[in-house]
């Protein structure tokens, strides 16, 4: 944790190191979206108002898979909930009310709640929500305008393995959430479930159904007292 | 319908974070709940990997897709960055593809 007389200007210097860091790879989420079959301008449009990582990657990822573009809504607003959960732990440390917290919302995701949570004092976490969330929302819009950019340029996305990108990016993705045994064999029955039902049911459905079986793991876990 | 999807994502996704920051925490924060939210997304992503890697329209299929899902893993357990794991996978499969 952070000493408690950390200055501001380091706060935001970390802020700028994390938004460099992760806009990067908004150059892939460009490229894979236009290999997906979006235009440039809806890739944007989805860095600019979604705006979470791994929901946009699960939409053009749905749509990429030949699914229907509403089944990819539904894949990003399902892992968009966890935002909701960031936000309950911001709340009180923020303490912001009215346009402070609607502009507030959108920044609120993994790397901005991280940055802020670690912060020993409410004045502090500020600081290193904003900077962090506001250098994310920059260099992650301007790196998939140009991952967009790049990406129709190359002609067919296959020669290049962006097809393969999507494996690797998602795997990436859920690698720090596979640290308990729940977790890991979630992972490998969702995997399962939606691999099995592959050859019989629309696409986009798969991936939905694994959401089924994260709540039922989810309800009797709790039941059976394992933790 | 592409445009349909983008804009209800992304009105979708600002409410959910928004609803965080503005909903009571005690109306959320049961046990049972904060699991569920906490599965959802491991079990998403690696339903996404699945069908991404293994599988073309409703077909199952093994082919250097799977080779880069390899090459990320190994590029994983050696922890290797985000971008690096993401060059990685492609790679593999675009060098597997030439061969």
């Amino acid at each position: 944790m952070p000493a408690p007389d950390e200055s501001h200007a380091a706060i935001v210097r970390d802020g700028l190191g994390v938004g460099l860091a992760t806009g990067a790879y908004g150059v892939s989420f460009g490229a894979i979206s236009v290999a997906a079959g979006l235009s440039v301008l809806q890739t944007c449009a989805l860095s600019l108002l979604v705006f979470t990582g791994a929901s946009q990657f699960a939409l053009v990822g749905v749509i990429a898979a030949g699914g229907a573009p509403l089944a990819g809504t539904l894949t990003a607003l399902l892992l968009g909930t966890r935002n909701t959960l960031y936000g309950l732990r911001l709340a009180t440390t923020l303490g912001w009310h009215g346009w402070r917290r609607t502009t507030a919302a959108h920044l609120v995701i993994d790397e901005s709640t991280a940055m802020a949570l670690v912060r020993p004092t409410p004045a502090t976490a500020r600081v290193g929500f904003l900077s962090t969330g506001v250098a994310v929302f920059g260099f992650w819009n301007l790196a998939t305008l140009a991952g967009a950019l790049a990406g129709t340029a190359i002609g067919d996305p296959r020669t290049y393995g962006l097809d393969a990108a999507v494996g690797g990016a998602f795997l990436a993705l859920v690698w720090p959430r596979l640290h308990t045994p729940l977790n890991r064999a979630v992972a490998l029955v969702a995997a399962a479930v939606a691999l099995g039902i592959v050859p019989t049911s629309p696409a986009g459905v798969p991936v939905l159904a694994a959401a089924g079986v994260a709540l039922l793991a989810g309800l009797l876990a709790g039941r059976g007292g394992a933790r | 319908m592409t445009w349909a999807a983008v804009l209800l994502a992304g009105l979708g996704c600002y409410l959910l974070k928004l609803a965080g920051l503005s909903v009571p925490p005690r109306v959320l924060e049961r046990p049972c709940v904060s699991r569920v939210a906490d599965l959802v997304p491991v079990a998403l992503l690696a339903a996404l990997i699945a069908v991404q890697v293994f599988s073309t329209g409703h077909r199952w299929v093994l082919d250097a897709r799977a080779a880069g899902l390899a090459v990320a893993l190994g590029l994983l357990l050696l922890r290797a960055p985000f971008l690096v794991v993401v060059a990685g996978a492609a790679l593999t499969a675009a060098l597997l593809r030439l061969a």
